[in-house]
């Protein structure tokens, strides 16, 4: 473990360590992004689709006349017309089906029933309001408890044989060993907790623009995708279309976090309605359309049980999880993990045993289960474990530091393996820990609050020290829908020396363009501003399975790292023959070879002008490679986050007066764009703590279907964060880095409860848990002691 | 977000304005700062046939200061009355308030007038208007008549005005010596519309005692609700924690809020009470010039 690292490359080259200024920036800022919406093509159509306002109902009839009859529409397009072509239903990510348009029911409020194509998208919305639909409605259900009880209507009819609700059941761990250790535990702390339904909601809604060539058949897409490759093969199955024919580009995408990970109905009407009209389709969705349709996260109910010795040591962890699903299964997910990652459960804890056991059940909500800035499900289990060690440590009268630095994983034990079966890359978390905690002064918020705030508020301290598992695959246990998680990397330098680097994954605002030009300038030397990096468009850049659950650096990065390495090989035989010196005489620094002991030596750029122009003798001309990378185990980043809150005891609202985050994420390739991901996450995890939901009511309406109600926070409410860092390199990863999208949505909220449940206890309120959004109206509620809804 | 078909003229003066109101009638709106018509526009909550954008109309910008009144024009934003100096010194309660309206991009296109004019219960200003007594000046081609606040308010998004009639301006008396003022609202975040908003009022007279009180609440009744009986409680006595609690209680007991995402009804009760005390408090303190 280290704090810093000194970068081995000049500014000018930008390699590792250099907090450079990102490349993309100019054009984003100045408002020149291109974006889905942007693109406009001669001729195109506008689509917009009919959504069902009940959450449940069998459709008696759809009459689309009134649409058709409306000047300026050219096609109206139902489920029945879909069912021709074997394409009313499709797959989902987790091997269920889905329903494109609604052809027999209508299983979620919002879900698609038709849609509406006409020459401008006014005219599409407001046809759209005449496709009359009769339903006859059936009871709605809004909670997996209530799905699961007996004699509950059956969402899924549409499954043959299917008579109960339930969508899949799991488990991971060792039941008998943990049922051994809890019969020897001195105390058992539980914790029942809903972790709320949100949704990523990016600045950037979803759309598509299909255009669809009636003479050739070639179908090119763009599409607001975090995973071109993979959504390109999805439509050759699913549509039944020649793979080569298809082209996916995923232009700028503004925001993804998830949410543009599925394929959504949008898309593959648009398609289909390009392809029956031989003109360009555009569909991009409203606000309202992307809150109540499109993926959404978490809606986990978690009970958690910690066997405790009463000296405070952790025996062994229980959990069982009752997983909201909506009414298809569709969580993102490697296919292997029914319940994604959650056995991370175990955390940064050294104990001996665990086991998991997970449901998940149908309801008549939206369907998703993306992973919003988490790697599958991770962020529900960091949740869980860091919850239950703090009712742990209160319930044993203990410092919550002092007990997690009693139970964790001790530097000497890596790589460790934990109870349900991951082997952790490395980790030093008591160093983390105890950087934050001098961060924040620890100390001195324990004394300020001992001594009681001046204005009769309440002081709390809350701790979260996470450990998550990032950088899916390894490809023998890792792929969704079949496809191996490995990833790719293609880079070719040109014979001025100027580099293209073309990439499996892509970015949605995470800075790709720079990181990985700076991976490229730490292998060659070339000054990071001549890599250009390119991503997004399937017919330009080798196949990959995308950005999303913190893959792109453990993935992609090791794939550019050793691309660049490979180069380097070939340059090396090329830098001999111009030097007229043996290879095993040659040495290697940032940008140059020379010839051992001599100040004889060639430029990368020198070495990239004879690749094309004076290649050695039996050696093929160009410099340029492609490298298929697939990690032999996760990355596991880590941290430790301390927040200070002040609670209102009058009106039950609370506020962050303090906050450090030290995280872990291994090697920083630009520690300015790890910063800005940490500070995002840190919003983002305040975000569902403080006031961030989607519920819905008895007849199943979603609450939170516009930015009235799902509430993002602004500069104003978002705390100040102090960050600090420490650097334990993942022994695996070539360059030593780990992910780091996504640490601080996971680690961060509970660390806000935490803080807020602190307050409350220490000012003798015994309260054990309070579901997050923490609401104003809930914290009074706990200190009144009373039960408030919702 | 597409907004249904509508039509949408731009008059140069009031007259001109004023005639477009009475040929469209019931079928037309007034467009001011947009802020909270639009969204329903686009939401498909609301569909007008015709917008009449007063935006162009020259004279109803200003804020002036007329013997005894602060007159705010029907194009004065909520950020002119943040910042406008003739607020600051005459109605500082508007002043400080102002700021807690939306966020700064609503403040600079949303107006006051607006606001009063459009009802809606979960609005600050009309909570601010009713506590202080201001004034509605309505206008139409048959003339110019002054609605007190507190009938102009007169239901949930219903206002007092007469078709063909639009808010030319507010006015607001000057709050002169030994006065003092709160606004106290709970939202969920800047931008976010009262879960509970409280405004309180006090004019004290030379010996101390209430001479004129004023409490209206925010987002707990079907419309801005004035609690008259707590008002007149307070009237004449001398101001004490014991007395301020009792106004508190009376409001606490006499909103009718609701339970929804915001909180359950009990809770928003309960923040009634303490933000009434706490702005009661805090009012005594600026009037008495403690603050
Ligand atoms: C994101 C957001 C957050 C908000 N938060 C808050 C908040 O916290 N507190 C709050 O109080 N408000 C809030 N608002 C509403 C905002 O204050 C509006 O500006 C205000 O309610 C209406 O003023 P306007 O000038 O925009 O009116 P418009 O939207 O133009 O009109 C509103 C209604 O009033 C009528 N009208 C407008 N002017 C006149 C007039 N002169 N004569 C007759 N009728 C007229 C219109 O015809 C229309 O029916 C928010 C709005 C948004 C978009």
């Amino acid at each position: 473990m280290t704090t810093t690292v000194h970068p081995k490359t000049s500014p000018e080259v930008g390699g590792i360590g250099h907090a450079v200024r990102r490349k993309e920036d100019d054009r984003f800022i100045q408002g020149a992004g291109r974006y889905l919406d942007d693109i406009v093509l001669p001729g195109m159509l506008h689509m917009a689709i009919v959504r069902s306002p009940i959450a449940h109902g069998r459709i008696r009839s759809i009459d689309t006349s009134a649409a058709e009859q409306t000047e300026g529409v050219v096609a109206v397009i139902t489920g029945q017309m879909l069912a021709e072509h074997n394409l009313a239903w499709m797959p989902t990510l987790s091997g269920d089906t889905q329903a494109v348009l609604a052809t027999d029911k209508v299983r979620y409020q919002g879900q698609e029933v038709a849609a509406v194509v006409a020459t401008d998208p006014y005219i599409a919305r407001d046809a759209a309001s005449l496709v009359f639909v009769d339903y006859e409605e059936l009871p709605a259900i809004t909670s997996p408890q209530q799905a699961l009880e007996p004699g509950a209507p059956v969402i899924r009819d549409d499954k043959e044989g299917k008579t109960d609700n339930v969508a899949y059941i799991w488990e991971a761990g060792d039941k008998e060993a943990t049922d051994a250790a809890f019969a020897k535990a001195d105390v058992v702390v539980t914790l029942d907790t809903h972790y709320p339904r949100s949704h990523p909601s990016p600045l950037e809604t979803c759309g598509a623009l299909a255009d669809v060539n009636p003479a050739t058949g070639e179908a090119t897409i763009y599409l607001t995708s975090q995973a071109p490759h993979a959504h390109r093969t999805l439509f050759a199955l699913v549509a039944g279309l020649p793979e080569e024919n298809i082209r996916i580009v995923s232009p700028d995408i503004g925001g993804g976090f998830g949410n543009k990970v599925p394929i959504y109905p949008g898309y593959v009407v648009a398609t289909v309605a390009s392809l029956l009209l031989g003109k360009p389709v555009k569909w991009v969705e409203t606000r309202t359309e992307n809150l109540i349709s499109t993926g959404f996260a978490r809606d986990y109910h978690m009970h958690g049980e910690l066997a405790l010795t009463s000296d405070g040591r952790i025996l062994a962890m229980r959990a069982s999880i009752l997983s909201d699903q909506g009414a298809f299964y569709a969580d993102a997910q490697p296919s292997r993990f029914r319940a994604g990652l959650f056995h991370i459960c175990t955390g940064s804890y050294d104990f001996g045993a665990a086991h998991v056991t997970a449901k998940g059940a149908y309801t008549n909500k939206a369907p998703g289960g993306v992973a919003y800035r988490c790697s599958f499900r991770v962020t529900e289990a960091s949740y869980l474990i860091e919850r239950l060690v703090d009712n742990a440590a209160w319930k044993l009268g203990m410092d919550p530091a002092e007990f997690r630095m009693k139970n964790f994983i001790r530097p000497e034990q890596f790589p460790y393996r934990s109870p349900t079966g991951f082997v952790y890359d490395s980790g030093d978390y008591h160093t983390a820990l105890r950087e934050a905690m001098k961060l924040v002064d620890y100390e001195g918020w324990r004394r300020k609050q001992a001594e009681g705030h001046p204005e009769g508020k309440l002081y709390g301290v809350g701790i979260a020290s996470f450990t998550e598992v990032v950088g899916a695959g390894n490809s023998k246990e890792y792929d969704i829908a079949g496809i191996k998680m490995f990833d790719s990397a293609e880079l070719r330098i040109h014979p001025t020396g100027k580099a293209i680097l073309k990439l499996g994954v892509r970015t949605q605002g995470q800075g790709h363009e720079t990181t990985f030009a700076q991976i490229v300038a730490e292998e060659l030397g070339i000054p990071y501003t001549d890599v250009k990096v390119q991503e997004g468009d399937t017919d330009n850049t080798p196949y990959g399975l995308g950005t999303y659950a913190s893959r792109s650096t453990p993935v992609g990065g090791a794939a550019t790292a050793v691309v660049a390495r490979r180069i380097r090989e070939k340059a090396k035989k090329i830098a001999a023959h111009l030097l007229e010196a043996s290879e095993d005489d040659l040495e290697w620094e940032p940008g140059r070879f020379f010839v051992r002991g001599t100040d004889k030596g060639v430029t990368i750029q020198e070495v990239a002008f004879a690749a094309y122009t004076n290649p050695p003798e039996g050696l093929e001309a160009g410099l340029e490679d492609v490298c298929y990378y697939d990690p032999p185990n996760m990355t596991y980043p880590f941290g430790s986050y301390i927040v200070v809150v002040e609670v209102d005891p009058g009106d039950g609202t609370w506020k962050v007066v303090d906050m450090a985050a030290v995280d872990d994420c291994g090697v920083r390739i630009n520690p300015m764009i790890v910063e800005g991901q940490i500070m995002g996450g840190l919003t983002e995890g305040f975000a569902k703590a403080n006031m961030q939901w989607i519920t819905f009511d008895e007849q199943g309406n979603c609450i939170g279907s516009n930015f009235l109600d799902y509430l993002v926070p602004t500069a104003w409410e978002t705390p100040r964060f102090k960050l600090g860092a420490t650097v334990t390199p993942s022994p695996h990863h070539p360059l030593g880095a780990k992910g780091v999208g996504e640490s601080a949505t996971v680690g961060s909220p509970a660390a806000y409860v935490n803080a807020v449940l602190d307050a409350l206890r220490r000012a003798g309120h015994p309260v054990e848990n309070i579901d997050m959004p923490v609401l104003p109206h809930r914290v009074w509620g706990a200190i009144q002691g009373v039960a408030v809804k919702p | 977000m597409y907004p249904p078909r509508f039509e949408y003229s731009a008059p140069r003066s009031l007259e001109e304005a004023l005639d477009l109101l009475a040929e469209v009638g019931d079928e037309g709106r007034v467009l001011a700062g947009g802020q909270s018509l639009l969204p329903m526009m686009k939401l498909r909550l609301a569909a007008p046939a015709h917008l009449v954008d007063i935006n162009r109309l020259p004279g109803l910008g200003s804020i002036t200061d007329t013997n005894g009144e602060i007159s705010i024009g029907a194009l004065v934003r909520h950020a002119d009355v943040a910042t406008d100096p003739t607020v600051a010194a005459h109605a500082p309660l508007l002043a400080a308030a102002a700021p807690w309206i939306a966020d700064p991009l609503v403040r600079n296109r949303g107006t006051l007038c607006g606001s009063v004019a459009h009802c809606d219960p979960e609005g600050d200003w009309n909570s601010l208007m009713l506590a202080v007594g201001a004034t509605v000046v309505a206008t139409s081609r048959e003339g110019t008549r002054t609605i007190p606040i507190a009938d102009f308010v007169v239901d949930f998004f219903t206002n007092a005005l007469r078709p063909g009639e639009m808010v030319t301006e507010v006015r607001v008396p000057k709050a002169g010596p030994r006065t003092g003022g709160a606004y106290l609202k709970l939202e969920r975040k800047i931008g976010d519309y009262a879960t509970v908003g409280v405004a309180t009022h006090l004019r004290l007279d030379e010996s101390g005692r209430i001479a004129q009180a004023g409490i209206a609440l925010t987002s707990v009744a079907p419309k801005n609700l004035k609690v008259t009986e707590a008002e007149e409680l307070l009237v004449g006595n001398e101001p004490s924690d014991e007395l301020f609690a009792e106004a508190a209680e009376v409001a606490a007991r006499t909103c009718q809020p609701t339970s929804d995402v915001r909180g359950p009804a009990e809770y928003k009760r309960a923040v009634v009470r303490t933000y009434t005390e706490r702005g009661l408090r805090r009012a005594l303190a600026e009037a008495r010039g403690e603050a």
